[in-house]
């Protein structure tokens, strides 16, 4: 019998500084974790499978600037019961979609990069393509958020 | 009639255990490679560009978010830029101060590649969690994996203010100093490490992996005489020392069509960049207890055996450990200095470190009033892009001719990328510049 949470990892566009709270944050907490979560795919700790499995919860962290990306955050959506934004990117979309922002001469630079390997027009958020059920800002987000949220899905 | 094990596609989507995200595509039929393509996947943020029209004391703190795992290195890199620009010499303490915050960095940081990401590969495990609790052995590298890790992170907290990101550090010196009592009271968690680091040591030096490019490799990097990564000299294995660390001038650039991000050659040779270059170029700069204690380790320096940057990251834990330990035994007290005034004026800056995988560099271009005009970056990954594809090129060669499968074509080539130590996020956000 596993009673095990299923948890998933996933990032996008950003600087995966999450990923690397969240991978010291293991310093101290995993034994517990170990015994509490199975990390069915996290590709920072394992060789994760292709196809996206079912998860209790998947962690998402970074931007959304591609429609291959989008597809993807939309099978993980079908997938996790509860979705948790992670960190100023995948929340509020910045500092990634500072290209949003560009003013003409900076936007021309880029042009041809954008139109060869097909960016979507703008940089999107995670709750501008999927329904999100908890976030954790911050740049990198912010610990004690999410110890909080981790717990409250642990103890449920 | 063809056989499915010698005609095959392999689509690595991303490559699993590595900073950020990389793909590998190889077409083989009738055993022959017919098309071998390494790339990083990631998806450009465009902060070269994002620089320009910003006002240049935000710079260290927007570059720290091209890479989270080696924000630290971007963000002293960004800081030592802009004083040279403004010709601003931080102060011995300040000095001090940015070398511990950078050897917490590189203890957390190899320590994540090295136990995390290519431990497992060594016990044929997937994950560093799947370590048998009942095994003592795996059971102590578990915990070992952890706790070094753990005491590098504190190091960059106690004097950065964070591990990643780093609020304290400002140009010209901190803006919140690390307390004495703090540091002293890491001294014993750092000793304590130090036979955990020496384990992980012996371990990568017994490793049977191995894999040699078969053309040369210059490898270069900055060198500094205490091993510090934060200054020096740009040195490589032709013998040739540079009089000024203008990265972009010393490389050239190799484009990569189908990669998003750029390559670089040295001389029109093969280069390398990372820890096994600094250990080939200058081992003897080493602190003095580390050259003791791993004297027989350092044996096989100069090396071109790709797997060794795994032992060359191990011993430069070590050293950052007791050059820590030297760093804050010698601290009596902290003086309460501010950060230097700026002064901006028309410039162009240029810094280069020693980043945690290899030499990176930044550029400025500053107007009058002390805004960005324009922005270059070099990252590590790109100067090591090349001789990645190539070698894993001929890896995937030698074992065609030895009957593998595609399963272990793949395996072998995951194992290859990750012991270059390879950081997708910094590599892609880098377009070519145009100076005015």
């Amino acid at each position: 019998m596993n009673s095990k949470l299923k948890v998933g990892w996933f990032s996008f566009s950003c600087c995966e500084d999450s990923t690397i709270i969240f991978t010291e944050l293991l310093n101290t907490h995993y034994l517990e974790w170990k015994k509490k979560f199975e990390f069915v795919h996290a590709k920072v700790l394992k060789k994760s499978p292709d196809i996206i499995p079912e998860m209790d919860i998947a962690f998402v962290e970074g931007a959304i600037t591609s429609d291959q990306q989008e597809k993807k955050l939309k099978k993980i959506r079908e997938k996790a019961k509860i979705i948790v934004a992670i960190g100023a990117c995948a929340v509020i979309g910045s500092p990634s979609n500072q290209r949003n922002f560009f003013n003409r001469e900076q936007a021309e630079e880029i042009k041809a990069i954008l139109e060869k390997f097909k960016f979507k027009e703008k940089v999107l958020k995670l709750s501008d393509i999927v329904k999100v059920d908890e976030v954790v800002p911050g740049c990198p987000m912010n610990e004690e958020v999410f110890l909080r949220i981790v717990n409250k899905y642990l103890n449920k | 009639m063809h056989d499915v094990n010698d005609s095959f596609d392999i689509n690595l989507e991303e490559v699993s255990k590595v900073e950020g995200a990389a793909s590998l595509e190889i077409k083989v039929r009738n055993r022959k490679i017919i098309d071998l393509k390494f790339y990083i996947s990631e998806w450009k943020r465009f902060y070269t560009q994002a620089l320009q029209g910003k006002p240049v004391v935000a710079a260290p703190q927007l570059v720290a978010r091209i890479c989270g795992t080696c924000s630290n290195a971007h963000l002293l890199c960004s800081i030592k830029t802009i004083e040279n620009a403004f010709d601003i010499i931080p102060s011995n303490q300040t000095k001090v101060l940015r070398k511990l915050l950078y050897y917490g960095l590189i203890i957390r940081d190899h320590g994540l590649h090295l136990y995390i990401f290519s431990l497992p590969d060594l016990y044929g495990k997937n994950s560093i969690l799947d370590f048998d609790e009942n095994d003592p052995k795996e059971k102590e590298l578990l915990e070992d994996t952890f706790s070094v890790k753990e005491v590098g992170n504190q190091l960059s907290i106690v004097v950065g203010g964070r591990s990643v990101h780093a609020p304290m550090p400002t140009i010209g010196g901190f803006l919140k100093l690390p307390d004495l009592s703090n540091l002293k009271n890491l001294l014993p968690k750092l000793k304590e490490i130090r036979p955990k680091i020496l384990k992980l040591i012996k371990i990568f030096a017994e490793a049977l992996f191995r894999l040699e490019a078969k053309t040369k490799l210059n490898f270069s990097g900055l060198i500094s005489h205490d091993f510090s990564f934060l200054e020096g000299k740009l040195e490589n294995s032709q013998g040739e020392t540079m009089l000024h660390d203008e990265l972009s001038s010393y490389l050239e650039e190799v484009i990569i069509p189908y990669s998003h991000a750029r390559g670089f050659q040295l001389n029109g040779n093969l280069m390398m960049v990372g820890a096994l270059a600094r250990l080939n170029l200058a081992k003897e700069n080493l602190n003095a207890k580390t050259k003791i204690a791993a004297a027989k380790y350092l044996g096989s320096f100069p090396s071109n055996n790709i797997f060794h940057n795994n032992l060359a990251q191990a011993i430069e834990m070590l050293h950052a450990v007791d050059a820590s330990i030297d760093l804050i035994n010698s601290l009596v007290s902290i003086t309460d200095e501010k950060p230097q005034k700026i002064v901006p004026k028309k410039s162009v800056g240029v810094g280069t470190i020693e980043a945690p995988r290899g030499t990176l560099f930044h550029k400025y271009e500053i107007d009058e009033q002390g805004t960005i005009t324009t922005a270059e970056i070099i990252v590590p990954t790109g100067q090591n892009h090349v001789l990645m594809e190539k070698v894993i090129f001929e890896q995937t060669e030698k074992l065609l001719l030895e009957n593998a499968g595609k399963e272990k074509i793949i395996f072998e080539a995951e194992r290859l990328v990750r012991a270059f130590d390879p950081c997708m996020s910094c590599a892609s956000h880098f377009l070519k510049v145009k100076w005015r």
